[in-house]
């Protein structure tokens, strides 16, 4: 565990996209145990090597047209138990790994961004990721 | 904190996923942390062997799927490796 403190800016940073941030088991059951609709989930971490360009390349991809219905976080490290029941509407086959991205339709996950197609990426790159997926399963902003 | 590093100045591979290849049976994969004279070590490795799933059923499954970890923190004898490629990399090749 991280001092809050110091992982505050990162949770600030999400939250000022916008992202509904879930910080317990009964609010990550309260959206996913019966979710419709598209939803990307952000499995936020403070480690600078991946997340330092992950958040950025979300918030620009949420700038492009066609975006999920709703965008969540859970932060491993900090909201263990969040985290982990967050990975489990994502199903058995996925491996964890933070920070990562998940988006699904109608509670299914259709396109999964693990750590390791992050790691070493341009914001650019892994925005261009987020939007195909958004352009292939989400709809049109209204 | 866009761009902010928790830990500057470690190996330009430090963090990154790697696929590490020996020269046994064994192919590692995991996040490289740091290596010496004589030991890479790396954080949550998954193992293929030889002579179970084919090398690349394994990384086309650890690319979608993620690494199935196996040890959380692995040493290897630099001795033994053969290459070190980003999974990535390797993945696309």
């Amino acid at each position: 565990m991280y001092d809050p403190a110091l992982v505050q800016p990162m949770r600030d940073e999400t939250m000022a996209m916008g992202i509904e941030e879930l910080t317990t088991v009964a609010e990550v059951d309260a959206v996913f145990s019966n979710h419709s609709g598209t939803a990307l989930v952000l499995v936020n971490s403070v480690c600078g090597c991946a997340a330092g360009t992950a958040r950025p390349a979300l918030r620009q991809a949420l700038s492009h047209d066609v975006t999920p219905g709703k965008v969540y976080s859970v932060f491993a490290g900090m909201d263990t138990e969040a985290t982990q029941r967050a990975r489990s509407y994502f199903g058995e086959d996925f491996q964890p790994s933070s920070p990562s991205m998940a988006l699904l339709s109608d509670g299914d996950v259709v396109m999964m961004l693990h750590r390791h197609m992050i790691e070493g990426r341009s914001l650019e790159d892994i925005s261009a990721d987020l939007t195909a997926a958004f352009d292939k399963h989400c709809g049109t902003r209204v | 904190m866009s761009g902010h590093v928790f830990h500057p100045g470690h190996h330009e591979l430090h963090g990154i996923t790697v696929v590490v290849e020996t020269s046994g049976d064994t192919t590692y994969v995991g996040r490289f942390d740091k290596e010496d004279d004589e030991r890479a070590y790396l954080k949550d490795v998954g193992v293929h062997q030889a002579g179970t799933q084919s090398w690349e059923e394994y990384l086309d499954r650890t690319m979608l799927y993620g690494v199935k970890v196996e040890h959380r923190d692995l040493v290897v004898a630099r001795g033994e490796i053969t290459s070190v490629r980003k999974l990535t990399e390797v993945a696309r090749s």
